[in-house]
């Protein structure tokens, strides 16, 4: 098993687990948690693909580092949103009743 | 020669950012005269698609692999087109409509400023991770935009918007990189003559990561949920904005995609599918329109129909003949712009008279029709192309559309368009119906600043006007 | 661009530009909006007048528009358009005259009369299309434009009929849509043509042909009010007068026929049609209406349902005329297109001045109107008498073309549905008559609110418009053999559609 096989597939597991993080898990500061593995396991393997030939490729590693920071900002505005949430709810998760169901007015 | 193509990325940065510094009232003209600018830009740039075909633009002249290199051809020419022509009427409205909500204008130019930089900048990009970071761009402003006058329900339908948006973007990025590893290169010039030589079953992999993250962000039924919220409960001018535009930006980017980049490995039976998926939304999405009882909510329900119409080009255009795809490929593209141009009409329609009349529900707006006849005529000619009646943009698309299906006899979407046509039909005359009803004389009522009603007749007849221009699109389109 | 390629355009602009420059004026603008509508409408008929001309001595008038490759709008002035646009913008120019004294006082009258000028405009587009996708357009605008006249009181019962009203014209849209496209897919464009152009399609595609027929009748029909698919038509009479007028002697009921006649004539052809068995289904279901019609219509109390029924009834002659294979009967069809547009519209201003003077809304208030509306009675009886087919009045000459048609055919049984229909029109029309000339009035009139003065029963506006198309229902009868007449018209549009049957 080649290196580069290894950190594709540890990505991928990751990406796998964050996804179902985001989806499942009901807390807020969870699923941003979530959505930060996933965004580890991807750039894990751009960074497993950079070292595939002997000398490192520079551009998944660009790739990584505008990824991060796109990451990092989605993160703050994600906090920031679920912070006002918590200000207005009481509590850091979405309001069950409508979640993924289409409003039938009547 | 002169090259528009930064120039409409950097004039969105730069009045955003000062906007920002500014303040609404300084930083509105200024968005207002730079939205001129890049209309104009955006025009120049058409004539010269017309006139010389793709071009080309190397960012800081760096070029591909190590620099960013910008594209324009005829469909990211007409997306431009379309999205200048639809924000500069929008502005004078956002103008006019936030008139004492100094606090959300505050925020609403410099995140419309981003939000256009990115919109453009995703246009231009000719590589797929320089799509990514638009795309990611894009989808932060629509969520801050979502925010914007704050409140529980606003800032739940952000979130939600927020976490189902980065989502699909993850999933594409996945897909970015999957497609790395396979071929070294991000470039859609470089990447398309490589998949078509050799496609290993991880490209199909990608291919599928990539388009299930943008379907995600297309709000495309079954992943439609985030999208009523969302839209329906922002301010109307970002309404307008994010179902006329948003959503199209990542359908863009599957049109790209799919019979671009991966037009050699896409299937016939993956085509049905998304025809399938866009069935499915053109008729639960119009049946959940009929039942809202709030107008915004009706509009935005109509959205999710609307983006079934644009899925069925799928099916008509892959695999059948030259002139059957041709004429599906135009129908598709000329819905995409007469359905931007209409729903951003509504939406700010919706918004003026939920303005006027103090209420949000469809009961409320019983006497519009006397009171403001303008802008109620003008939500009646966004109805118009949302039916795809003769003679407006939407029905030039059906007609394509129609034909298409007709040609290569695939009967079952006839049968979807004409139904959904129909059930289109009937929410918007729900809300019709109820605007000429009588009223009593004292009910309370605000009257419109011409500034709010205008520009929303302007684009209600822009989006007639297609219908009777088509054929100018069509040529921008299919010059390169 | 040439004067006659723009001619059409003008014309149309006649009628629209008026319709948007109301929309944009205050409601209190009496005057003005009346005179830019009088102006409109006197521009249209000169233009028109100057047309015909034109079409007698062969002039051309055709515009070409291409909307999208292979799409054109096309706008043409051929024999059949020039026999049903002078007959919508005469109409067009009594009824404004007549709703101007009819809606004397009355709210939104800027709406009114804006979506008036633009239903006038579809109707003329309808007339001058000149293949089946502008036909298409204006057919549709046709629905969008009426649809708020239908509703325009805005009372529960308006806004039911108008729901009706569109679920049925969109739905028979809806059909005829796709029978255009699959029309397009098959033939390409195709204009309009003396004679038909799809034989050429013979025998490969037939039995598509045949279902295209199906689709484009039905979509078609649905507006003719064909039965089964009448069903709005007397819900809509809730409308005002003038509205009832255009909408069942011009606009929309017209629309629809003139649509069949098109399909028959100049895009499958009459002979084509008659090959492949497409016009005996037609015939058929146009005497089931005809009958019908009157036969519903015997049984209605409120005057304008009455009325309402009898267009149902009369509207399918026109499509009957048609349906029989042979001259005499297109004769017959065709001039009815005209006859009984003056003759219904006759008979609805009538019912609106009753309404509007005396509040009489029903048969069974009319004793003794006679006598004290002497003029609108008179006009009424000359339109009912018309109707009937008395000679020497418009009916008749189309009775007399159709029954000729029907013997040349060899279809007698034609004639007893012709006999039938006849009979039931005199059963449903003469005791409306007898009411009004010979009871006596016992009691007061149900709401009076013009009251007589100086000899004059009603206002002048109401009263001279139902007197001119009485007097036109004589003219086109008395002198039916003139240059000028419709029927010399009809006789013309015949000799074109029939290539072969006439030398």
């Amino acid at each position: 098993m080649s290196s580069a096989l290894v950190y594709a597939l540890t990505g991928a597991a990751l990406f796998v687990l964050g996804m179902a993080g985001l989806i499942l898990q009901p807390h807020l500061l969870r699923k941003i948690l979530a959505f930060n593995i996933m965004g580890s396991g991807i750039f894990l393997m751009l960074v497993g693909v950079a070292q595939r030939a002997g000398t490192p490729d520079p551009v998944p590693q660009a790739m990584v580092l505008t990824g991060i920071v796109v990451a990092i900002a989605a993160t703050a505005l994600a906090l920031a949103l679920a912070r006002q949430l918590l200000d207005m709810n009481g509590e850091m998760r979405l309001p069950e009743e409508k979640t993924g169901k289409d409003r039938l007015d009547v | 020669m002169f090259d528009p193509m930064p120039w409409l990325i950097l004039s969105p940065l730069i009045w955003a950012t000062l906007a920002f510094v500014h303040g609404p009232g300084r930083g509105g003209r200024l968005a207002v005269a730079c939205l001129i600018l890049q209309l104009s830009l955006a025009a120049i740039l058409a004539q010269q698609v017309i006139a010389g075909g793709v071009r080309m633009y190397a960012v800081g002249g760096w070029g591909a692999p190590l620099g960013i290199d910008l594209m324009a051809d005829g469909l990211s020419t007409v997306m431009l087109l379309l999205t200048q022509t639809i924000v500069l009427p929008l502005a004078f409205y956002a103008r006019a409509y936030f008139v004492g909500h100094a606090n959300s204008l505050r925020y609403f130019w410099p995140l419309t400023g981003y939000l256009l930089a990115a919109m453009n900048a995703l246009f231009l990009s000719s590589d797929v991770f320089n799509i990514y970071v638009t795309l990611e761009l894009l989808g932060l402003a629509a969520v801050g935009l979502v925010a914007l006058v704050g409140g529980a329900g606003p800032i739940t339908a952000a979130m939600r918007y927020l976490l189902a948006t980065l989502l699909g973007s993850s999933a594409y990025l996945l897909g970015v990189a999957l497609l790395y590893g396979v071929y070294g290169s991000v470039s859609l010039v470089a990447l398309k003559p490589l998949i078509a030589a050799d496609a290993p079953a991880t490209v199909s992999l990608a291919a599928a990561l990539m388009l299930l993250g943008l379907m995600l962000k297309t709000a495309l039924f079954p992943f439609h949920f985030w999208l009523p919220p969302a839209h329906g409960g922002a301010p109307a001018p970002v309404s307008a904005l994010l179902s006329a535009l948003v959503i199209k930006a990542s359908f863009y980017l599957i049109l790209r995609l799919w019979f671009d980049l991966f037009a050699p490995i896409v299937s016939i039976t993956a085509a049905q599918l998304l025809g399938a998926l866009g069935a499915g939304a053109i008729l639960w999405g119009s049946f959940l329109a009929l039942r809202q009882t709030h107008l915004k909510m009706l509009v935005a329900y109509s959205t999710v129909a609307q983006v079934g119409y644009l899925f069925l080009l799928f099916p008509l255009a892959t695999g059948m003949s030259a002139e059957v795809a041709e004429s599906a490929w135009q129908g598709g593209v000329l819905q995409v712009v007469a359905h931007g141009l209409a729903k951003a009409a509504m939406f700010a329609a919706a918004g003026a008279m939920i303005t006027a009349t103090g209420r949000d529900e469809i009961s409320g707006i019983a006497g519009v029709a006397t009171r403001i006849p303008l802008t109620l005529f003008a939500f009646a000619l966004a109805g118009v192309t949302i039916m795809g009646l003769p003679p407006s943009g939407g029905f030039a698309a059906k007609w394509l559309l129609l034909g298409a299906a007709l040609a290569s006899e695939q009967w079952w979407w006839i049968v979807v368009m004409v139904v959904g046509g129909l059930l289109s039909a009937a929410y918007v005359f729900k809300v019709l119906r109820q605007a000429f009803l009588p009223v009593e004389e004292t009910a309370s009522f605000q009257l419109l600043p011409r500034m709010l009603e205008w520009p929303i007749l302007l684009l209600a007849l822009a989006s007639l006007v297609l219908g009777l221009v088509g054929i100018e699109v069509l040529s921008l389109l299919g010059a390169a | 661009m040439n004067f006659n390629e723009t001619l059409p355009l003008l014309v149309l602009l006649s009628s629209l530009l008026p319709g948007l420059i109301i929309f944009a004026l205050p409601d209190e603008r009496h005057g003005l909006r009346s005179l830019i509508n009088m102006v409109g409408s006197t521009l249209q008929l000169l233009l028109i007048v100057y047309m015909l001309r034109g079409v007698m001595h062969g002039e051309e008038y055709i515009y070409h528009f291409t909307i999208l490759p292979g799409l054109d709008l096309v706008f043409k002035a051929d024999a059949l358009a020039m026999l049903f646009v002078p007959l919508s913008a005469a109409l067009w120019f009594l009824t404004t005259l007549y709703a101007i004294g009819y809606l004397e006082g009355s709210p939104h009258r800027n709406r009114f009369f804006g979506f008036f000028s633009l239903c006038v405009t579809a109707t003329i587009g309808v007339a001058m299309a000149g293949n089946l996708f502008t036909f298409f357009v204006f057919y549709e605008l046709l629905t969008l434009s009426t649809y708020p006249l239908v509703v325009h009181r805005g009372t529960e019962q308006a806004m039911r009929a108008g729901q009706v009203y569109l679920t049925y014209t969109l739905g028979g849209g809806a059909l005829l849509l796709v029978g255009i496209v699959w029309l397009y897919g098959l033939a390409g464009q195709v204009e309009f043509t003396h004679g038909g152009v799809l034989a050429v399609l013979w025998p490969e595609y037939t039995s598509q042909l045949r279902v295209i027929f199906f689709l484009l009748i039905a979509g078609l029909g649905v507006k003719a009010a064909l039965v089964p698919l009448h069903g709005w038509l007397p819900l809509a009479m809730v409308a005002p007068a003038p509205v009832s007028a255009l909408l069942h002697a011009v606009a929309v009921v017209k629309a629809g026929v003139f649509g069949i006649v098109r399909v028959v004539y100049d895009v499958y052809g009459v002979e084509f049609s008659q090959s492949l068995h497409l016009l005996m289904p037609l015939a058929v279901m146009a005497s089931v209406t005809i009958i019908w019609g009157s036969l519903r219509a015997l049984f209605q109390d409120d005057l304008k349902r009455r009325l309402a029924y009898s267009t149902i009834s009369q509207v399918s002659y026109i499509a009957l005329g048609v349906a029989i294979f042979g001259p005499m009967a297109t004769v017959g069809g065709v001039v009815h297109l005209v006859h009984q547009g003056i003759m219904k519209i006759t008979l609805f201003f009538c019912a609106g001045n009753y309404a509007e003077t005396l509040g009489v809304h029903k048969i069974s208030e009319m004793d003794g109107v006679g006598r004290r509306m002497p003029w609108t009675t008179a006009a009424f009886t000359v339109g009912a008498f018309g109707m009937i087919g008395l000679p020497p009045l418009a009916g008749f000459i189309s009775k007399w073309y159709l029954g000729l048609g029907a013997l040349e055919a060899q279809m007698p049984w034609v004639i007893a549905i012709l006999l039938a229909s006849s009979l039931l029109n005199a059963a449903y029309f003469l005791p409306v008559l007898y009411r009004a000339w010979f009871q006596p009035r016992t009691e007061a009139w149900p709401e009076e609110q013009i009251p007589m003065q100086n000899g004059r029963e009603t206002a002048w506006l109401l009263l001279v418009p139902p007197l001119a198309t009485a007097v036109a229902t004589m003219l086109v009868g008395l002198f039916a053999s003139s240059t000028l007449s419709p029927l010399t018209w009809a006789k013309m549009i015949a000799a074109r559609e029939y290539l072969y049957w006439m030398p």
